[in-house]
């Protein structure tokens, strides 16, 4: 099982009526233990957010030995509840980590969470992105809009996508440097952007509009031409030429996928097409 | 502790773009403070996993989010199928600002929450 498709565990920090109330210190080293292994918590008094779906752990300083009995008024959220006192910060992590296990059966598979966002209030729906990316990390919603449908594809500190972005609206949020990180886009990242290298004609066009137009003329004189060999290799050379630049990592060049894949991908496009471009697009 | 006004720390768990220091003194403040928050370890992570408690988050009003650069934050929640609402969200970053500045606007908009509180209570 991926760690994306993993049930969530929510835990509750409380120190409501029945508890007992942590010191500053007590509670930051607590938090800090529990976020550096990946959990949400919510430090909550009296009042807990209302359920979200997640399992709710409820951990707190009950001093008479039994920790109280959770309500769940709808009945549907498995609520576990730990009696935190004696434990230091790191035994309470721990405590979690065995609700966890027993709540996701095994640990899922570490992913450091690097993947594009589309910042819809740029993006113009040119398709450049899924046209460039060849991990299949980008698809398209049933209302014909780019989406990332894949996030866990997509290779790790490469921001290639972005690069090629036309209209800077593609975001990784762990990198380093703005505006792909997410700070706001300048007149000088635009005026970058219309000096960009033409994606589209280095691959020889809109993968889209390259098979609408491959469709309609039927084995036409396009296809003998561009070949997903040249296309591979075209990629590549687009990515090399990103790398040289110091952005791209290696795995990226290395992990690119066969012919076959990339042969798949196209088929697997040209099917998505088929409903629209019947629809008289 | 008081309920309002709601706040959302992100500690950034699986990468190193917020510097060390900057999260560790606003965890430490708001901790000290005794306010309630809520806390998750890596936003990103939430967002691709479409966790459910983005739009728990989300969807309780106002909120005042310490993470990183507003784009992203915003653009995040909606990946998720959480869109943040258009009014009555601040976005702190921590990234950029100084966490001095991020706890003072967090930890004043909850003494003003809670003064007025106090003066609807009277």
């Amino acid at each position: 099982m991926n760690s994306l498709d993993q049930p969530t565990l929510r835990v509750v920090l409380y120190e409501g009526s029945g508890s007992q109330l942590l010191d500053g210190r007590e509670r930051f080293q607590i938090l800090e233990s529990l976020l550096q292994r990946g959990y949400s918590v919510s430090c909550a008094g009296e009042g807990v957010s209302p359920a979200d779906g997640s399992t709710l752990l409820v951990l707190g300083r009950f001093p008479k030995e039994h920790a109280p009995t959770p309500e769940d008024f709808s009945g549907e959220v498995p609520v576990y509840v730990r009696n935190t006192s004696g434990l230091t910060a790191s035994e309470i992590a721990e405590a979690a980590d065995e609700v966890r296990n027993e709540v996701q059966q095994g640990e899922g598979k570490a992913w450091k969470p690097w993947f594009p966002v589309i910042d819809y209030d740029r993006c113009t729906n040119c398709m450049q992105c899924l046209s460039f990316c060849l991990f299949d990390v980008y698809g398209v919603s049933d209302d014909q809009k780019i989406q990332v449908q894949n996030h866990s594809n997509c290779k790790t500190d490469c921001p290639a996508c972005s690069r090629v972005c036309p209209e800077v609206a593609i975001l990784f949020p762990k990198y380093r440097s703005g505006p792909i990180n997410g700070d706001e886009v300048s007149d000088e990242d635009l005026r970058r952007e219309k000096m960009k290298v033409d994606i589209s004609s280095l691959l020889g066009g809109d993968i889209y509009q390259t098979l609408r137009d491959r469709s309609a003329r039927a084995q036409s004189r396009f296809s003998k031409e561009r070949s997903e060999d040249r296309a591979l290799k075209e990629r590549k050379r687009c990515l090399k030429q990103l790398q040289a630049l110091g952005e791209i990592p290696a795995e990226a060049l290395e992990g690119l996928p066969s012919q076959e894949d990339i042969q798949s991908k196209a088929e697997q496009a040209a099917d998505r097409l088929k409903g629209p471009s019947q629809g008289g697009e | 502790m008081s309920q309002k006004p709601r706040i959302l720390y992100c500690h950034c768990a699986y990468a190193r773009v917020v510097p060390e220091a900057a999260k560790k003194k606003v965890l430490e403040k708001l901790c000290e403070a005794g306010v309630s928050f809520d806390s998750v370890a890596d936003l990103c992570e939430m967002s691709a996993r479409r966790d459910p408690s983005l739009k728990r988050l989300a969807g309780e009003g106002e909120i005042t989010v310490a993470a990183c650069y507003p784009r992203a934050v915003r653009w995040l929640f909606s990946a998720a199928g959480a869109p943040l609402p258009k009014q009555g969200v601040k976005i702190l970053n921590m990234r950029a600002e100084e966490p001095e500045q991020i706890v003072e606007i967090m930890l004043s908009d909850e003494r003003e929450n809670t003064a007025a509180e106090q003066k609807e209570a009277s």
